[in-house]
C-alpha cells in the first residue's frame, strides 16, 4: 500500500463524526452506533499506517468535546482500540464478515468498559444498561459501514 | 525502537510506543481536568473547533425552521402577532398588579430589599439541534464567552428553572439541566418553606427529592422554588411540582418525584441570566467568600433587615443553613445598594404566598426599636412591634 488514502480518511471520519451528533428522536439515537468508533476502526484495520493510533486519539478528544464530561476518556479508550486493532490488522482483515462483526462487538464492549470505568472513577456514572445498546448495533452496522468505507478507499487506490 | 520525536513520532515508532504516548497523553488530560481549572483552555480551543461542526450539524433543521418560518402566511403571521399581543396585554397587567404586591408586601416586611425580582440582565440563546451524549441531560446553546456568558451561570425557560451552563465555549455553552442524574438543585417548598435537594433523574420530566424524611410535610401539588442555597441559582425561582409522595413504613425517607416546569425537550429558546450584585437575593459569586457565604445567601436577606443595628437579631437554633453571624449581618445591610422599585418584576416569584415557618424555617426575630435612620416608610416601624414573628 503506497498512497495512504488520508483524505478519504479525514473526510469519513468527519461525516461519521457528523452522523454521530446528529439529533435523532430519542429511541433512534439509543440505537445509533457510534460511526466515528467504527469508522477509526475500519482505517485502523483496512489501512493501518494511515491513521493509525494518532486517529483514534484526536477523533476521541472531539467525541470528548461533544459528549464527555471529562475530557481525555473518548480519547484514551479509542487509543487502546485502535492499538488493538492496528496490531491485528491483518488476522482481522482475513477473517469473513460475519466473524469480523464479533470481533468488532467485542472491541465495542471493550470500548465501552474502558468508558464505563472512567465515569465511575471520575464521578459520572451511567449506570443505564442503555449505554450498551450501541455494541450490539455496531457489530450489526459494521458491515455496511466496512463496504461503504471500502467503496471509497477502492476508489482512492 | 522509539527513535521518532515530535512530529515524527506521529509515523516513526511502533505502534507500541505510539500507544504509550497517547494513552498516557489521554491519562494526564483526564487527570488534569479532573484536577481544575487547568485545562479550559485546552476545552476552550478544542470548543472552537468543535462549532463549526456543531453548526454543520444544526443547519439543517435551522434551515428547515427558516423556510417555514418564512412561508409563513400573512394571516398566519397577523393571527401569532395578534396572540402574542394578549399575551403581552396580560403579563403586563399581572405584573402591574405583582408589583403592586411586592410593594405592599415589602412594606409590610420593612424589607427593601427582599425584592425576588433581580434577574439585572438576560439574553435569550437558541438551543444548537445537535446530539451531546445520549444518556445525559446536556444541551448546547449558541452563545458563548464572547456574549458574556459564564461557567455556572443560571439558565431558565419561560417557565422555570431549565440548568446551568458547565463548559463555556467563545460562540456555544454547554447547559446541564437540573434533569441530569448527576445535577442537584437546592429547593425549598413553596408551601412550607422546607429545605431540600432536587436530584436529576435522567428522565427529562422528573426530578427525585430523595432527602426528605417520611414524616416530612409535603404533598401532590407543591411547588417547588430555588432557595439560592449553593450560589449558583437566585433565590424564588420555580423549578417544578411534586407529582408523587411515596412513603413506606420501613424506609426512613419519602419516596417524592417532582415534575420540571421547564420543558427540557421541547425549549427552542433558553435565557441565561446575570444578576444584580451584593443583592440578598441573588446567587453569591463563587469567588466571593468561599463557601461559607455562598450558603448564606438566602438566609441573610431572610433573617436580617436590611437597617443599622441587625446585631440585635438571634439566629434560631435550628436554622439549616448553620446562621449568618454577626458580623456577616452588620455589613451585609450596609454595603447592599439602596432599594428601588423591581424595574422588571418576574411574575414567577411569589415569596409573599410563604406559608407559616416550619422549624426549620423560623427566622431571627427582630426585635422591635426605635425607628432607623434609613428612612423605611413611616408605618413600617409600627408594624414591625406587634408582629416580630412575621417572615421579615
Amino acid at each position: 500500500m503506497n498512497a495512504e488514502p488520508r483524505g478519504a480518511m479525514l473526510l469519513t471520519a468527519l461525516i461519521a463524526l457528523i452522523l454521530t451528533v446528529l439529533p435523532l428522536p430519542t429511541y433512534l439515537a439509543l440505537v445509533r452506533p457510534m460511526f466515528l468508533v467504527l469508522t477509526v476502526l475500519y482505517w485502523s484495520i483496512a489501512s493501518p499506517r494511515a491513521g493509525g493510533i494518532a486517529l483514534g486519539f484526536f477523533s476521541g478528544l472531539l467525541l470528548d468535546v461533544f459528549q464527555s464530561p471529562v475530557l481525555g476518556e473518548h480519547a484514551l479508550a479509542l487509543s487502546v482500540i485502535t492499538y488493538v486493532a492496528v496490531r491485528e490488522h491483518q488476522k482481522i482483515r482475513s477473517k469473513p464478515a460475519f466473524q469480523q462483526s464479533l470481533i468488532v462487538f467485542a472491541v465495542l464492549v471493550a470500548y465501552e468498559s474502558i468508558l464505563f470505568a472512567i465515569d465511575g472513577w471520575t464521578h459520572h456514572p451511567i449506570s443505564s444498561p442503555l449505554r450498551w445498546t450501541h455494541t450490539v448495533t455496531g457489530a450489526i452496522f459494521w458491515a455496511p459501514v466496512a463496504a461503504v468505507l471500502n467503496a471509497t478507499n477502492d476508489r482512492r487506490r | 525502537m522509539a527513535f521518532g520525536t515530535g512530529a515524527s513520532s506521529a509515523r516513526g515508532g511502533s505502534p507500541g510506543f505510539r500507544f504509550t504516548l497517547y494513552a498516557a497523553l489521554s491519562i494526564i488530560i483526564m487527570f488534569l481536568d479532573q484536577r481544575g481549572a487547568w485545562l479550559e483552555q485546552v476545552r476552550y480551543a478544542l470548543n472552537i473547533a468543535a462549532y463549526p461542526i456543531q453548526l454543520a450539524v444544526s443547519s439543517p433543521s435551522t434551515a428547515w425552521r427558516w423556510m417555514q418560518e418564512s412561508a409563513a402566511t400573512r394571516e398566519a403571521l397577523r393571527a401569532e402577532n395578534e396572540r402574542l399581543t394578549t399575551r403581552n396585554r396580560e403579563l403586563e397587567l399581572r405584573s402591574m398588579r405583582y408589583e403592586a404586591l411586592a410593594h405592599e408586601n415589602d412594606e409590610l416586611r420593612g424589607l427593601k430589599e427582599a425584592l425576588p425580582p433581580v434577574a439585572e440582565r438576560w439574553l435569550v440563546a437558541e438551543v444548537v439541534d445537535i446530539q451531546l451524549n445520549n444518556l445525559r441531560q446536556r444541551v448546547l446553546v449558541n452563545r458563548g464567552t464572547r456574549n458574556g456568558v459564564f461557567k455556572g451561570q443560571a439558565v431558565l425557560d419561560d417557565k422555570g428553572l431549565l440548568g446551568q451552563t458547565t463548559h463555556v465555549g467563545p460562540w456555544s455553552a454547554e447547559v446541564i439541566l437540573i434533569t441530569d442524574p448527576e445535577h442537584a438543585v437546592p429547593v425549598q417548598i413553596e408551601r412550607t418553606g422546607l429545605r431540600t435537594i432536587a436530584v436529576g433523574t435522567g428522565d427529562s420530566v422528573s426530578l427525585a427529592l430523595p432527602y426528605l424524611p417520611a414524616n416530612a410535610d409535603v404533598k401532590t401539588g407543591d411547588v417547588l422554588m430555588t432557595s439560592g442555597l449553593g450560589g449558583v441559582f437566585p433565590a424564588g425561582y420555580p423549578v417544578g411540582r411534586v407529582a408523587e409522595v411515596h412513603r413506606d413504613a420501613v424506609q426512613p425517607l419519602a419516596q417524592v418525584r417532582a415534575e420540571p416546569f421547564a420543558s427540557m425537550n421541547i425549549d427552542r429558546e433558553v435565557m441565561l441570566v446575570w444578576f444584580r450584585e451584593g443583592h440578598p437575593a441573588a446567587p453569591v459569586s463563587a469567588t466571593a467568600d468561599g463557601e461559607a457565604k455562598s450558603g448564606n445567601a438566602r438566609m441573610q436577606s431572610q433573617a436580617v433587615p436590611p437597617r443599622p443595628k441587625p446585631a440585635a437579631t438571634v439566629p434560631a437554633p435550628g436554622q439549616a443553613a448553620g446562621a449568618a453571624s454577626p458580623g456577616d449581618a452588620a455589613t451585609q445591610p450596609v454595603k447592599a445598594p439602596p432599594p428601588k422599585p423591581a424595574k422588571p418584576p418576574t411574575p414567577e416569584s411569589k415569596d409573599d404566598e410563604e406559608g407559616p415557618p416550619t422549624e426549620e424555617d423560623v427566622p431571627a426575630k427582630p426585635e422591635p426599636k426605635s425607628p432607623t435612620p434609613q428612612a423605611v416608610a413611616p408605618q413600617t416601624a409600627d408594624l414591625q412591634a406587634p408582629a416580630p414573628q412575621a417572615h421579615p
